[in-house]
């Protein structure tokens, strides 16, 4: 069924669409980053596609990529009850010259998802009337959902307590809890001998 | 018993009079103390519904003295910690932490508040300890209403103490192999049903 838009758009925009799949009934159009907003602005307004719905907004790093970020767009007909995802390709290999146009004037569940996909990618959205983080605080530095963010740095708003050495015995002993998270308490074997 | 007086020890041997019992002050206190545990809940995650199943009437930490909620830290003496703490929540805790009148503790209630369990990144702090001192660390994702119980009354036993060491609730056995307890494994059986 949604086959049909795809072709829609590709008759409405035949320069603009750099291509096309469909999956398991998923149908996925990517066009040019300069033609984002007017894709869909026409799938909005358009009878035949009537997508009163901007599910969700989001974006994905690909970091070998030249333009490296894939900004994804998923929209709902409430009426024709089709889907469809609309992605675009923005940013430089560094990661800098990451913008695109914001959909926030188009429909209003854009606004929020702008300013996550700003504050975890760094992605920027033009004429987004308040681009702000939203999840994480303004002190932090970085983009967290970046595949060059470091995994293991934290930023945090209080400072941590410098213990020197309380009697605390070790939360876990070495064969015991989560084997696949990285170890951050020091192992000391003389406190393991005491867990029986 | 040597050391008293020889009128106390005539009274103690007689039986007559009054009843009456020797203690130290302080030891009168922290009794009073660890049967009156006002309690702070700082509930942030999922830990919160097995609180909830704590507080209610099946196991009903009320038993132990530790009943009242009071959303106020100014008139709670022990702060659970129920929950991941993100770096931004962190600044809040510690501050009701800062708020709370001496004598204070502080239970961690599950492997997230104890140590940040599997949430490794930007975004969550390793273990409250980074941030405020704690006395009772119960593991459990979510743990068990009976190693939460087993923590209060460790925490009682601390407070009767007067120690501040942090401790932990060690892993239990599990009851079906501890051959002491002497338990059997019973069949769940179908009523039967009668003939229509």
């Amino acid at each position: 069924m949604a086959k049909a838009l795809v072709d829609l758009i590709k008759q409405k925009f035949p320069a603009d669409v750099l291509e096309t799949h469909s999956q398991r009934g998923d149908e996925t159009v990517v066009v040019y980053a300069a033609r984002w907003k007017d894709v869909a602005r026409f799938l909005r307004d358009e009878p035949r596609a009537d997508m009163s719905m901007l599910t969700d907004l989001t974006a994905v790093d690909f970091p070998d990529r030249s333009p490296r970020f894939e900004v994804v767009a998923h929209f709902y007909s409430l009426a024709k009850g089709h889907r469809l995802r609309l992605k675009a390709r923005v940013g430089d290999s560094d990661g800098g010259n990451a913008e695109i146009e914001t959909l926030s004037d188009l429909w209003a569940s854009a606004n929020w998802a702008e300013r996550e996909c700003w504050d975890m990618f760094g992605v920027r959205f033009a004429g987004h009337p308040d681009l702000r983080r939203i999840l994480l605080y303004p002190e932090f530095e970085g983009h967290p959902l970046r595949k060059d963010y470091p995994a293991e740095r934290i930023q945090p708003l209080v400072p941590y307590r410098e213990v020197p050495d309380t009697d605390k015995i070790p939360p876990f002993r070495s064969d015991e809890g989560m084997s696949f998270g990285r170890q951050t308490h020091a192992q000391r074997p003389s406190d393991d001998d005491d867990l029986n | 018993m040597g050391a008293l007086k020889e009128d106390e020890s005539q009274i103690l041997q007689s039986g007559q009079g009054e009843g009456f019992f020797t203690t130290k002050f302080s030891d009168l206190l922290a009794w009073s103390q660890k049967y009156s545990l006002f309690m702070y809940p700082f509930v942030t995650a999922c830990c919160g519904m097995e609180f909830m199943a704590v507080s209610s009437p099946r196991y009903d930490f009320s038993r132990f003295g530790s009943e009242a909620p009071r959303f106020s830290p100014r008139q709670s003496d022990l702060l659970w910690v129920v929950g991941t703490i993100v770096q931004r929540q962190a600044p809040i805790l510690r501050r009701i932490y800062e708020q709370m009148a001496e004598p204070k503790w502080v239970l961690a209630f599950g492997t997230c508040a104890s140590c940040g369990g599997f949430y490794d990144n930007y975004a969550c702090v390793a273990g409250l300890d980074k941030i405020i001192p704690c006395d009772i660390y119960v593991p459990g994702c979510p743990p068990r209403p009976e190693a939460v119980l087993d923590g209060l009354l460790l925490l009682q036993d601390k407070i009767a103490r007067r120690d501040h060491t942090p401790a932990i609730v060690k892993p239990r056995s599990d009851p079906r192999e501890d051959q002491s307890l002497g338990l059997v494994q019973l069949k769940r059986s179908r009523p039967s049903t009668p003939a229509v």
